[in-house]
């Protein structure tokens, strides 16, 4: 099952260019490898509304070569269950062939995954539909111009979490939104970064061969957002990896394994400095929040190594 | 065949003998039987239908547009807060022309919290883009809801359709109904028409919900708007269809006593039997009186209201719902509206009445008579808006 480059260089791109994402975005470079990935199904995709969602279905265009459905911000998993529902049916009903195999792949970002869409997610995983849900994690609402989410690190500049005098950026943690998902017990769960490219091919093709719910949490550097240099998008995903901030890990069906272990893991400051979010954080008296970040970041990476551990005696 | 049952376990017997591919639903007073009748035909293997019991009323009307547009025949059933809650799903369901079916047994709308019949929560759907079913009973809200499948699945239609009856005064009154027998429905509504742009059409790939801006998207919208010219005829034909294998036939309006009336009440669902009967009653007293009800109140069939409505001298519009801070209540602005370019326009006054249940009884009725018999004498409804049966 791993992972072959070459011959997936010779498949036909099912998501094209010709779309308007910003120069430098990470969504095009993710589905782009996740639909490679997939590319030994037949693929229906949902979109919740968002960047990804705008920039390539502009009509008359789209960047879509396969069968593609948006409704609304904070429904994607929903429409995935309608749609799953019905390839049941026709097939139950001997209008679809028993043998057509359709693989249902929801993209989502952190605004329509983590906030808006977390009940209409939940409600899905819970049902069991067998579909891949996708998370974009950018860390804020871009699409509408950078606002706070529920994703957004702490002490992270955006436009609804400002820096102040008084307020140093958004000041509530990030929620574990792959706890919560595989807290609702399906097959298979994991992390990706676009960096790490054959990692996240191999978790795509993973998540595929279950049947039921799978969830794939990518983080999706946005320059825009972030306030890097469009060419160091990859770099500054890389970074979040190298970091531990964004460790690539998976659960599968309960049992946690830690895909990929940075031989020495940067100090936070290296990931931060690479952001104008966090510029603030880079002056002296900022310090004590910069260390607290890192104590955070140590704290999850024990917790999750201890959990890796704890797997090995299931 | 006769049955007696509640009708909302006739609309889940209807929902039986439909088989939709799919049913995505959550339960709410007062139409949560029909939800919960239909989950035990799944149950029993009675229907093959993928039944999806959704967390929620936004999720249920997600999950029927996804599953409409990827070629399923869909169904479910909600009311009051629960349409509400759909309401953002709504105008994307209509617009994608996905024929979705929805029972609605209605409910007034929270703040207070309610959960008995009046029409608020489908007056707020009214500029959804769904076509409007309304019934008086039992029986019209079964025939409505047949026919509902093959309107909105019509390929010159392609639209979602509300099938509405009174939470309560109907849902939960049982009627002896006559039914039609499984194969003469399945054989009337015929298989779903399936279009060969689908979500499912693997080999010719579709983006569905794309982005239109200001370079398309009024061109969609107007498109939109001209396909409802459609619906009437279709309406109509299928009622004809619906005659043949009945012989109950149905209209857009019904005319009750109107061919001499002076004063005529304009009436919705279950209020319009009590009316009926208020007519005859006046009828005996030498009172010339009739009722006018609405079955197809989306598209408004503004042609015949007017032609059904010119010969009046005083219209009273009965309004279980009202618009508030607005001119008056939303069945009276659209009669109104409909009046526009008759040249011997009649009298016309609203009356407010059967809010969250209220009883709406024949005494009240006759007052909503005599209040245009009143406006006659005067020359004008004064005030314009009646609220009756309420303690002031």
């Amino acid at each position: 099952m791993a992972i072959n480059l070459k011959a997936l260089t010779d498949k036909e791109a099912r998501f094209v260019g010709g779309h308007r994402l910003c120069a430098g975005c990470n969504e095009g470079t993710i589905v782009r490898q996740v639909l490679l990935a997939a590319s030994d199904y037949e693929v229906a995709v949902l979109n919740a509304t968002g960047c990804l969602e705008v920039t390539t279905s502009v009509y008359p265009y789209s960047s879509w070569k396969v069968p593609w459905l948006h409704e609304a911000f904070e429904n994607a998993a929903a429409a995935a269950s309608g749609a799953e529902a019905a390839y049941k049916a026709l097939k139950r009903f001997g209008e679809l062939p028993a043998d057509k195999k359709i693989k249902f792949i929801a993209f989502g970002g952190d605004g329509g995954t983590y906030d808006i869409g977390l009940q209409a997610l939940s409600g899905a995983l819970e049902r069991g539909h067998s579909f891949l849900y996708v998370l974009l994690d950018n860390e804020a609402y871009m699409n509408t111009g950078i606002q706070r989410s529920s994703s957004t690190p702490p002490y992270a500049w955006t436009t609804t979490s400002p820096v102040g005098a008084a307020i140093p950026g958004k000041v509530q943690p990030k929620k574990n939104i792959v706890e919560i998902v595989a807290a609702h017990g399906v097959p298979y769960v994991a992390t990706a970064s676009p960096s790490h490219y054959i990692d996240l091919m191999n978790k795509v093709q993973k998540a595929l061969s279950y049947e039921g719910p799978t969830f794939l949490a990518v983080y999706s550097n946005c320059n825009r957002g972030h306030r890097n240099p469009t060419e160091l998008s990859i770099a500054v995903s890389r970074m979040a990896v190298e970091t531990n901030y964004w460790p690539l890990y998976e659960i599968e069906q309960g049992k946690y394994k830690i895909t990929y272990k940075p031989r020495q893991p940067k100090p936070i400051e290296e990931w931060l400095k690479m952001q104008g979010r966090f510029a603030h954080l880079l002056k002296p008296e900022s310090k004590p929040l910069v260390e607290q970040l890192q104590k955070w970041i140590d704290e999850k990476w024990e917790l999750l190594q201890k959990k890796e551990e704890f797997s090995k005696t299931l | 065949m006769k049955v007696a049952l509640e009708t909302n376990q006739l609309m889940a017997f209807a929902m039986k003998q439909i088989e939709p591919h799919v049913v995505a639903a959550y339960p709410i007073t007062p139409s949560t039987e029909v939800v919960q009748e239909f989950s035990q035909y799944v149950a029993n293997g009675d229907v093959r239908t993928e039944f999806v019991a959704v967390e929620s009323e936004h999720s249920a009307m997600s999950a029927c547009l996804a599953a409409s547009l990827a070629g399923a025949r869909v169904m479910t059933a909600t009311a009051s807060q629960g349409l509400a809650f759909m309401w953002e799903m709504l105008h994307i369901a209509s617009a994608s022309r996905a024929p979705i079916v929805t029972i609605v047994a209605n409910r007034a709308l929270s703040a207070p919290i309610n959960i008995h019949g009046d029409h608020s929560d489908a007056m707020g759907a009214r500029d959804t883009g769904w076509i409007q079913l309304w019934a008086e009973s039992a029986q019209e809200a079964y025939d409505n809801v047949i026919q509902a499948i093959r309107i909105g699945e019509d390929p010159r239609v392609r639209f979602p359709v509300l099938v509405n009856y009174d939470g309560f005064t109907t849902s939960h009154a049982v009627e002896t109904v006559e039914v039609l027998e499984d194969e003469e429905v399945r054989k009337f509504i015929g298989s779903f028409p399936r279009p060969e742009v689908n979500f499912l059409n693997i080999e010719k790939p579709a983006s569905f919900g794309v982005l239109a801006l200001q370079d398309y998207y009024m061109e969609f919208k107007r498109a939109q708007a001209e396909a409802y010219k459609n619906v009437k005829p279709v309406v109509l034909e299928v009622a004809e269809a619906y005659a043949k294998l009945t012989g109950r036939k149905y209209g857009l309006i019904e005319e009750y006593k109107l061919e001499d009336a002076d004063v005529v009440l304009v009436a919705m669902n279950s209020a319009a039997g009590t009316a009926k009967e208020t007519v005859d009653k006046l009828r005996q007293a030498g009172k010339k009186v009739g009722v006018l009800k609405i079955r197809l109140f989306r598209p408004f069939p503004i042609e015949e209201v007017a032609s059904a409505l010119k010969g009046a001298k005083a219209v009273v519009v009965m309004d279980r719902a009202y618009t508030y801070g607005g001119p008056a209540g939303p069945l009276f602005c659209d009669i109104a509206a409909a009046l526009t370019n008759v040249a011997q326009r009649p009298l016309l006054g609203n009356v407010v009445a059967g809010l969250g249940g209220r009883d709406i009884t024949m005494e009240h009725v006759e007052h909503m008579f005599n209040l245009g018999y009143k406006a006659l004498e005067r020359g004008s409804f004064e005030p314009l808006v009646t609220w009756v049966g309420v303690r002031e």
